[in-house]
């Protein structure tokens, strides 16, 4: 690793592995970190060594990875598997651990592409073993063919939920049932984006694809499930919940939960990026003109950590975020970047039409936003929603105020399990916005790192 | 318990967890390894109840354990290496050293 690249990509996804091939393409020097082993990002996670012995049951989303990731391992990168980045700040200084030792590089140009990570979905007993994220369930199956027993229930809605669904069907899990907890009410508003949608057809016939393969297996699916409830003394033992109307108890050892995905904009805040609350996708994304350039010079971001796009939108963006470096760095004119564009931003333009309609046909039910008194919040520091509600009524202004009330959001997590529960929750007593209330102050280091490991730079 | 599909493709290591022998196939992160051996590998620091892996990407730190030697690691973000030792955080932490103590 040299002391200085002049471009540093963070993030080896779709977004990042573009990013770094557009700039090495045009002979810039560049530097990939990741603090996986494998590149590929959440997407194409193991893509190049599945444990499978027929990854093609992961689908066809899956496989197209094989070539981007053979592409990218063949491009003049220097790639650093491995490697986590702890700080980045607004000089462009990144701070990495790599083998347990800290150290620090500097570059010329930066673009995060951190990816997203699952919406937490705060339901009473959710943090009883048992309990984990469809996303988990799934990196188990891609990375590990490891695969929950045959009582496994997935609650919750979303497209990533219906693949892994599907998935785990074809992988030959025994799911014993699903709950959907897509509220009705999303439709009408879902059904006025459908006309944009059509532009990417494509991904309405994938999702009609899992739809039918899942009603063809016979797996029960409960419909508009609400009063979600994970039951256990020191395991999960049930779930419960109702299904229109009706009270259900399912027994189980295993609940796979997923609500969609969020930016992850932890490095981006810790490097002064600004971040703006976004109403449609209810997340925080920074803040970014046409060139996916953030509010700090030199540092762009591209894919799902900008805001959810998906893994083809997320290499598309990846792309225009490398040419933007490219051109900064002087090795293309601005006619030649804007006429390289032009292509990748029709390309784009397809991909996001189908946006509008998921973020409305999915949005989450406000039971998973503002969750009943008793579920546990901060999971870190055992913080329940009705002690954010007692303090709200207090007069806790925010989340950062919050940390002093009641010591929320100051656990290893760093407030990613419950930032924006806790955000929405002093929202909705205080009869306040959540742009207003806003998110916890990111400070390095944004992963764990120790002060021996510090001290080793 | 979670289990390993039949057809995978990899050979098997060995490892201790809490000083007994398993086996799991090369490559998987030892969060992986645990789901397949125990219903749960932590005990919360707060309240003492029991607590596992739950985002298997680095975000939740539910999965953190003691691995020769070296308490709170992330499970999910270390790959299972042969002979490695591997002990559950069951223990009450102590906030200020960040040091276990035993809770029975
Ligand atoms: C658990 C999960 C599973 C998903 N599965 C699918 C799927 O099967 N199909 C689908 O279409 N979409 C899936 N998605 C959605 C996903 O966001 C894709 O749209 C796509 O992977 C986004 O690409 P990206 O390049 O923006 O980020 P990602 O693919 O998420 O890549 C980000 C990379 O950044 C790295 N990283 C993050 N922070 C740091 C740091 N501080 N230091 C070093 N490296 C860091 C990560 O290790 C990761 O490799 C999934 C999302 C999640 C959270
Ligand atoms: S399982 Fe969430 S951090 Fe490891």
């Amino acid at each position: 690793m040299k002391a200085r690249y002049s471009l540093v990509v963070v993030g080896a996804g779709p977004a990042g592995m573009a990013a770094a091939r557009c700039a090495a393409a045009h002979g810039v020097d560049v530097a990939l970190l990741d603090e996986q082993e494998r590149p590929g990002g959440q997407i194409y996670r193991s893509v190049d060594d599945s444990p499978l012995s027929d990854p093609s049951l992961l689908g066809s989303d899956y496989l197209y990875g094989r070539q981007h990731v053979a592409e990218f391992r063949n491009a003049d990168i220097d790639y650093f598997p491995g490697t986590t980045v702890w700080n980045l700040d607004r000089n462009r200084d990144v701070s990495v651990l790599v083998d347990g030792k800290s150290r620090g590089l500097g570059a010329d140009r930066i673009v995060i592409a951190t990816g997203a990570q699952e919406r937490p979905m705060p339901v009473p007993g959710w943090q009883l073993p048992g309990v984990m994220t469809a996303g988990a369930g799934q990196i188990l199956l891609k990375s590990a063919a490891i695969v929950p027993p045959d009582d496994v229930v997935l609650a919750g809605s979303g497209p990533l939920l219906l693949l892994m669904a599907s998935q785990y069907l074809k992988a030959g899990v025994g799911i014993q049932a699903i709950l959907d907890t897509t509220p009705r009410s999303n439709r009408p508003g879902a059904v006025r984006h459908l006309i944009g949608a059509l532009e990417s057809a494509s991904y309405l016939a994938k999702g009609m694809g899992l739809i039918a393969s899942i009603r063809q297996s016979r797996v029960p699916v409960y419909k508009e499930v609400t009063a979600l409830n994970a039951h256990g003394d020191e395991v999960l033992e049930a779930v419960r919940f109702n299904s229109r109307g009706r009270d259900h108890e399912l027994p189980t050892g295993t609940l796979m939960l997923h609500i969609g995905v969020i930016p992850q904009v932890h490095l981006a805040m810790a490097a002064d990026c600004e971040v703006r609350w976004d109403e449609a996708q209810l997340c925080w994304r920074p803040g970014l003109d046409q060139w996916l350039c953030s509010t700090v010079p030199g540092i762009g971001i591209a894919g799902d950590g900008a805001g959810i796009v998906g893994a083809r939108a997320s290499q598309l963006q990846g792309r225009l975020a490398g040419l933007q470096c490219v051109y900064e760095l002087g090795a293309l004119t601005r006619d030649q970047r804007d006429l390289k564009a032009v292509a990748i931003r029709k390309t784009l333009d397809k991909h996001l039409a189908i946006r509008p309609f998921l973020d409305s046909m999915y949005r989450p039910s406000p039971e998973f936003l503002t969750p009943v008194d008793d579920t546990m919040v901060c999971r870190c520091e055992e913080v329940s929603a009705g002690e954010i509600r007692e303090i709200a009524r207090l007069g806790c202004q925010g989340p950062n105020q919050a940390k002093a009330f009641s010591r929320c959001g100051m656990g290893p997590c760093q407030g990613r399990q419950c930032g924006s529960t806790v955000a929405a929750l002093i929202a909705e007593v205080q009869g306040r916005k959540i742009s207003d209330v806003g998110y916890y102050r990111v400070r390095p280091p944004v992963k764990p790192i120790t002060l021996g490991q510090m001290g080793n730079s | 318990m979670f289990r390993t599909l039949t057809t995978v493709r990899r050979n098997l290591i060995r490892f201790t967890l809490d000083g007994q022998f398993h086996q799991a196939p090369a490559g998987i992160s030892v969060a992986a390894a645990l789901l397949t051996a125990v219903r749960f590998s932590r005990r919360s620091v707060v309240s003492g109840r029991g607590r596992g892996p739950y985002c298997m990407m680095g975000t939740c730190f539910d999965c953190l354990v003691c691995i020769d030697g070296e308490p709170n690691q992330q499970a999910c973000m270390v790959t299972l290496r042969e002979g490695m030792n591997i002990e559950t955080q069951t223990g009450i932490r102590d906030l200020d050293t960040g040091t276990t103590a035993d809770m029975d």
